[in-house]
Parts: C-alpha cells; sequence; structure tokens
C-alpha cells in the first residue's frame, strides 16, 4: 500500500489497498450461494371438518347430498380403482369431467364432495383427486373453480402392519 | 560504479474494480435478502405432493400451527422443529390451544396447516385431524407444492 506518495502534479494520493474488502465480499458471497435454499410455491386446499355439531329435533332435509368420491388403494397404497357415487372411473381426468357437468348450470357452493378413501392409500392420490374436483387451469392460466367444499369420510380398514 | 543503466520498462496495471465490487454487493445483497433462515416449518423430509391449482394464500392463516407428517413407519409428526410420534401429537395441541387461550383466541378459530408427505397414508393424515378436532380444532388447510400446467394440458 502507498499511502502519501506523490503524483506528477505534487498532491498526495492515497491509495486504499481494495484485496481485503473484496476477499471478505467473496467470502460472504459464497457463503450466502452455499446456504441459499430454494423452496418451490406451496398452496393451500381448504377443507372442511366442523365438528359434529349436537342439533335437537328432526334434522333438516338435507338440500344437496355431498358427491362420494370413493378411492380404492392396493395393498401397496397405489390407487385402484375410483368410483363416483358408484360409477367407476378410468382416471382423474374423467372425474373431473363429471364434477364439470354436475357443476353445469348450478351454484357451486351449494355443492359438496366427500372423500371416501381406503386408510392405506397414498396421500398424494387424495391431493389428486381433491386438484380434480376444486377446479382446474384454463387455456389463459387461469384458475376455475368448481367445488370448493371438501371434506372427508372416516377411513375405510386400518394401518398394514 | 554504474556505466550503464538498465531501464526496466515497468507498467503498473491498475484496473477499474469499481463495477466488480459493485456487482459483488448487489449479489450479496440479492442472497441476503432471498436467505431464508426459518426451516423448520418447510422440513426437507417431506415431499408434498404436487397440484396445479395449488397456490399461495392471498391473507396470511389466523394463528397458524404446521403440522408436518412424515412417511415414517409409524409415522411421525414435526412439530415447531420437534419430531414427535403420532400419539404424542395430543400434549403437544394442547400446550398450543392453551397458548391460545392466553392470547385470547380460541382454538376454533386457529388454522392447522397439514404438510403431509406424498407417501403417507390417508388414514393418517386423518388420524391426525382427529386428534386436532378432539382439542377444538376445526380449520384444516392441506398444503400441496406448485405444479406448473403446460399449455398443452389445459382444458
Amino acid at each position: 500500500m502507498r499511502l502519501g506518495a506523490r503524483d506528477t502534479t505534487g498532491f498526495r494520493r492515497f491509495e486504499l489497498n481494495m484485496t481485503p474488502m473484496i476477499d471478505v465480499c467473496f467470502q460472504l458471497l459464497i457463503f450466502f450461494m452455499l446456504t441459499l435454499k430454494v423452496f418451490a410455491t406451496e398452496g393451500d386446499f381448504d377443507i372442511k371438518m366442523p365438528l359434529a355439531a349436537i342439533s335437537e329435533g328432526t334434522p333438516k332435509e338435507i338440500e344437496n347430498p355431498p358427491i362420494i368420491v370413493r378411492m380404492k388403494a392396493d395393498s401397496r397404497g397405489r390407487l385402484a380403482e375410483i368410483l363416483l357415487t358408484e360409477k367407476p372411473l378410468k382416471s382423474f381426468q374423467e372425474l373431473r369431467e363429471e364434477i364439470k357437468q354436475l357443476c353445469t348450470g348450478r351454484d357451486t357452493t351449494t355443492l359438496e364432495v366427500e372423500l371416501d378413501c381406503d386408510y392405506v392409500l397414498r396421500y398424494e392420490y387424495v391431493m389428486e383427486a381433491i386438484t380434480h374436483v376444486s377446479g382446474y387451469v384454463d387455456q389463459n392460466g387461469n384458475i376455475v373453480k368448481l367445488i370448493e367444499k371438501i371434506k372427508f369420510k372416516p377411513a375405510r380398514g386400518g394401518p398394514v402392519e | 560504479m554504474k556505466l550503464f543503466r538498465h531501464h526496466v520498462a515497468s507498467e503498473t496495471c491498475n484496473p477499474d474494480m469499481t463495477p466488480m465490487i459493485d456487482v459483488t454487493f448487489q449479489l450479496i445483497i440479492f442472497f441476503m435478502l432471498t436467505l431464508n433462515f426459518v426451516t423448520e416449518d418447510q422440513s426437507e423430509r417431506i415431499k408434498l405432493p404436487e397440484s396445479e391449482l395449488a397456490k399461495p394464500p392471498e391473507a396470511p392463516w389466523e394463528s397458524p400451527i404446521i403440522l408436518q407428517l412424515t412417511d415414517a413407519k409409524p409415522p411421525t409428526v414435526i412439530v415447531g422443529g420437534d419430531e414427535v410420534g403420532l400419539g404424542l401429537i395430543k400434549g403437544i395441541l394442547q400446550r398450543e390451544k392453551q397458548r391460545l387461550q392466553e392470547l385470547g383466541r380460541s382454538a376454533a378459530k386457529a388454522t392447522v396447516i397439514i404438510r403431509a408427505d406424498r407417501q403417507a397414508h390417508t388414514g393418517t393424515v386423518q388420524k391426525l385431524i382427529k386428534e386436532c378436532q378432539d382439542l377444538g380444532f376445526e380449520r384444516f388447510v392441506l398444503r400441496a407444492r406448485e405444479k406448473y400446467t403446460p399449455v398443452s394440458q389445459r382444458t
């Protein structure tokens, strides 16, 4: 480091040694780069799980009974069968088409889906079913909502040891 | 005595460091701002299921409690950085409920966010929800990872 060196005009020129600062900066940069964790965007699905209300007298007549989506699992937890109110479906895409038809011309806020699943069914299939009944992404990338009220029936069977 | 004096042509090269330092500082600031220290609520062990409809909530949830269900056998729940068996979750939820009551809030208005592993059993997820319901929690959200839908697959 040269402090106080005279230049051609006779003024003293102070040259700061930048090397340590650059070293520290690069170390900081490497630290932050290595500790960076990129998380994928996460979203939430609201599900309806109210406590059983104690009602008195005769129960009110249900206007729209819930649409039952039954999902059966094989012994390894993979999806074996989907039934929409007893009607077998080939895929989740077909489930969405059926739900779309059910929603046509109706107030979707009055509709409700009840998921009836086997205990061992992998959770990813449940999320797939929730996705397909609750909406879809149209050609413009906008979300079109179908049925948002989703609830669960108690799981069938029990854990496989 | 030196008869001849050799003039060594010495050229000092002083590159302008300013742009490089500018860029370095900008990079440091970027990484500092994107740094996420709070990772206990987003355990890397949980492989979330994907959904094309999963979008971040528009407003933050009221009194959120994040429960992360693993696919371990027997299943465990990660809550506040601690991993406990499903059987012990009731005690933790009871403490959460007491904490909410001390803050003048009710369990019914709190939101239980469930981050369950995609391989977890559906029955286990429902069991976890049931444990929460038994203590008066009513509002539940299921968390999923956002999945991009290609234009060709859009309906």
